[in-house]
This record gives C-alpha cells, structure tokens and sequence, in this order.
C-alpha cells in the first residue's frame, strides 16, 4: 500500500475518529510524523496503537537528538537477527527476541511512553527464562541460512542447516 | 475440494458464535473475547523469518495445538491453500485477522469446531491464542486462555524477558501479551453523536475503540469493540477489571440515548426503523455496508419493541450471512460485487418475509 500523500510505501496506519466515525490514514514514515506533529495530537486522542507509536517515535527522531547520533543509532544491527533500528523504526516491528536487549537503549524510553510502565506484571512461563546464549546462536545461524540459501551457496547453507540441528537436539536432550 | 474446506462449509451454515449473544444486556453486550501474543524463543519474529523457518514454526506448534484436550475437536486449516473465499470467510467470523489472511508463506489457524477459540500461526507474532466468549465473561474467557497457553507450554519455550514479561513483534504487546476486548452493539449513541464523545474519554483511560473487524475497520453496523490499549506493567486480571469496570458504563449511556430517542423523537425512530425493515425486505440489490447499516436500526428497533416478529438470534444471524464470503460460500458460487448485492437481496427477501413470493411478484 502507498502512502497517501506520496509513492513511498505506507508503514504506518492510522485511525483517526472524526464525527465517530474512524477514519483510515496510510502514511509513508515522514508524513505520519508531520501528521502527527503537525495536528498536535497527543496519545489521549490518537485511536490506535500504530499511531501511538509512530508518535512515539516522531517524538524520540525530534526531541534532543542531532542528525549524526540518529543517523548512528539508526545503524545499529542485531547481532543475531540482522535487523538495524531504522528498519525497525520504519516497520515498526522488531527482527527477534533479542532486540529488547540490543537495542534497550532506545527502545526503554519508548515502551515506557507507550504503556507508562518499565516492568512486566503478572503470568510467567513455567519454564525457560530470558534468552539463553543457545537460543540467540539458533536465531544467528537461521538468518545466516536465509543468506546463504538466498546466495545460492548450498554447500554453507548444507553445513549451517547441520549446525541448527546439533543445538536443537542438545536443547531437547 | 479438500477435508478442511467441507469442514468450513459447515461452519458457513451456522449462525456464528461470536453473534450469538445470550445472557443478560445481550441487546449491547455481544461477546468477550481475550488474546495471547506468544512467541518461541530460539527463531526470529515472523517479519524476519525464511520460508524454512516459518515451515519449522508451524510444524512445531502444529504438534502442539493438536494436544491440546479442551474436550472439542479441532480443525487444523493451512491459510495459504485456502481460496480468497474461504481466507476472507474466515475474516468475516473473527476467526483470523485480516493480516493473517493477506499475508504470504506457511501459515495456520486452528480453529475449535465450536468457535470458542482459535489459534494463529505465524501471523505478527508465532502464536495467538484467543477465546471468545458470548455475552460479558472475562473471567471463564480468561481462564481458557490460560489453560491453552499453559497447554502449549508443555512443549515449547517461549520468548520471555525478566523485566519485560513475553516478547512480542511489536512493542505495543510486549509484557502480558495480552489483549481484552468486548464487542457492544451502540446504535444510540451512534445515531445521538454521542459515540465520539464516549471514544474520547476512554482514550484518556487508555483503552482503544475499534470497529467490527478491527483495527481501522469501520464501525460497520454500529458495533464496536472496547479494549486495552496496555499490556506492561499491569497483571492480567488488573487489565480485564479495566475493561470489565467500563463496559456497565457504556451500557448506561446506551441504554439512556435510546430512552431519550424513544421519548423525545418516537416519531421519527419509529419511521427509521420501519424503513430500515420496508428496505430489507423489497430491496433487489444491496450493498454489505447498506445492509449492515439498516440491520443495525432493525436490531434496535426489535429491542425496542417497535417491530414484531422478529427475534434477535436471526438478525444477528443476517449480519454474519449477508458478508461478502459467507454470502458465497452459503450460495455456493464465486460472485462478483453486482451479483453479491443481488443475491444479497435476495437472500434477506426470503428471510425477512413470511411469504417470499410477495416481493418476488413486484
Ligand atoms: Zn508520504
Ligand atoms: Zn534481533
């Protein structure tokens, strides 16, 4: 889908209610900040979670930071999935687990205006905790898989496949 | 035409479970219902998945949904071998998200015969799990929930942060995962513009409005869904009882913009609702959206006793029969947009009137 107002793709879409009826927005990255800038909203009378979020990033891009230390938190990678925060920024969807704790430094001020909390309550899993060192590798070695098979070098695709295998059978074990 | 598309045929001819509506202010309340975002903890979300890894993820929780012992059986359907149809019939009864239906991949839904739960693979996050209830019951919807999810545990490990709670795709669900919704009928409120109004202070106590099929969808019919908008830092039960402490309210104001319609403009919602039936009736072609606005008015005439005859589990029945897919699924054939609105028509002629062939003379 494109955006409305140009022909980058549309990543953020937003409900607005008008005379009670929501109405749809489909915003390339920089038209919803200016969207959202612009008309002075603040989360109380925005309808969605998308757009909280977007606005929540508008105002993390706006506030305090030059061009040059968010260009260089923009290219910061996970090391395990592969995903850098602009691309994270843009779709608005994180690339693995461990994002939460590679890119905490960003994300923290975020969550915390998103749900004006820091800290989990409630329901926990029975078993399993934070991610182990075992879980992030399997995460690194399916996303180089997805490389090499994308490479068409089958012979390292064939020797990762093998590797993924190993840990998953100890994880079981 | 495979096992899982005959079993979706059945599910066509039944009313739906999430319009069925029984207990008390079933003329507002609708149905509850509570999701889990879940997902595994050694793969990638599924916005960074290869095709291999989704093909892994589905095969592991398919193993896994399949044990589950909820006293019903299960229908497993693999999405991306459904028909467009079928994908959007399957929209039309809640049953998965719009999302889950447009995306690409390996991809399924488990789906509980009796429409009190479904389980999405792969859609934005590995797992979800939701239960729907009729009527308000956050709590047995809750303590289903719960149950599965401990359920599928017993066989994978999922992807959970001391300090964060569960992890999801998205920030916004991260911590319980979870998400509360009742779906309330509000033609009053709706019709005396006080809708927005009741939006905007729920806003401010961070709960979200969406219509009838989620997020961005139009409040089509006058239904609308109250939900949480927060999922850190809040236990589950604390997250229901802000829901369930609302919804009282939102009757409240319902129930009195339709004491102050029916004392103040008798008249004129009294002629607005016989003319909503007159057109459901005769109408020889018309649009979903048209249909679910005037059935909207009907049902709250009915409610209202100012039409009779006419009973609340067989509209509720019309609004999930005249959708686009079910209307071809319960017909049988593929239609294009002009025979859909015709053989809607049609459909809500027969019945509507005790004696169909009345309006097929005209
Ligand atoms: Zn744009
Ligand atoms: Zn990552």
């Amino acid at each position: 889908m494109k955006c409305q107002h140009c022909d980058k793709p549309a990543t953020f879409h937003i409900t607005e209610l008008t005379d009670g009826k929501p109405q749809e927005l489909h915003l390339c990255e920089e038209h919803a900040r200016e969207y959202l800038t612009e008309s002075g909203q603040n989360p109380a009378s925005v309808g969605s979670m998308a757009a909280m979020l977007a606005q929540q990033m508008a105002q993390q891009m706006t506030v305090g930071q030059t061009a040059e230390e968010l260009a260089r938190l923009d290219e910061q990678l996970c090391p395990f999935c592969g995903i850098s925060f602009h691309e994270f920024r843009s779709q608005g969807r994180l690339g693995c687990p461990h994002d939460y704790t590679c890119f905490h430094r960003q994300l923290d001020p975020l969550i915390l205006n998103i749900h004006g909390e820091s800290e989990h309550v409630g329901k926990r899993p029975n078993r399993g905790a934070d991610q182990s060192e075992a879980r992030t590798r399997l995460i690194r070695l399916r996303r180089e898989m997805k490389e090499a098979v994308t490479e068409e070098d089958y012979e390292r695709a064939g020797k990762l496949r093998d590797e993924i295998r190993r840990i998953e059978g100890e994880q079981e074990g | 035409m495979g096992y899982a598309a005959l079993e979706l045929n059945d599910l066509a001819r039944s009313p739906g479970a999430w319009l069925q509506g029984s207990g008390p202010q079933a003329d507002i309340v609708i149905s509850s219902r509570i999701r889990l975002a879940r997902n595994l903890a050694d793969f990638p979300f599924v916005g960074r998945t290869s095709e291999r890894d989704r093909a892994q993820i589905e095969e592991l929780l398919h193993r896994s949904v399949t044990r589950i012992e909820e006293g019903s059986s299960l229908l497993y359907v693999d999405v991306d071998d459904l028909t467009g149809v079928d994908r959007q019939f399957l929209v039309e009864r809640h049953l998965i998200s719009r999302e889950h239906a447009e995306a690409h991949g390996s991809r399924a839904v488990a789906i509980d015969v009796r429409e009190e739960f479904s389980l999405m693979i792969n859609e934005e996050d590995h797992l979800r799990i939701q239960v729907m209830q009729s009527g308000l019951d956050l709590e047995g919807a809750w303590n289903r929930v719960d149950k599965i999810d401990n359920m599928i545990e017993r066989d994978v490990t999922y992807a959970f942060h001391e300090k964060l709670g569960y992890l999801t795709a998205c920030p916004t669900n991260v911590g319980t995962g979870m998400r509360v919704s009742v779906m309330l009928h509000l033609p009053a409120l709706v019709l005396t513009r006080q809708i927005e109004k009741v939006f905007r202070s729920l806003q401010k106590i961070s709960l979200a409005v969406r219509g009838l099929y989620g997020e961005g969808s139009q409040a089509m019919g006058d239904f609308y869904q109250i939900s949480n908008q927060i999922t850190l830092g809040r236990g589950e039960q604390e997250l229901m009882k802000q829901v369930a402490d609302i919804v009282p309210v939102i009757i409240d104001y319902e129930r009195q913009a339709r004491d102050y319609l029916v004392r103040e403009s008798h008249q004129t919602l009294h002629d607005r609702v016989s003319r909503a039936y007159g057109i459901l009736r005769t109408a020889q072609t018309i649009s979903s959206e048209e249909t679910m606005h005037l059935l909207s008015s009907v049902r709250m005439g009915v409610n209202l006793g100012l039409i009779d005859g006419l009973e609340i589990p067989k509209l509720n029945e019309l609004f999930i029969h005249t959708q686009p897919a079910h209307l071809q699924k319960l017909s049988g054939m593929e239609l294009d947009s002009a025979d859909r609105n015709i053989e809607r028509a049609r459909y809500l002629r027969r019945h509507l009137n005790k004696f169909p062939d009345e309006s097929e003379r005209n």
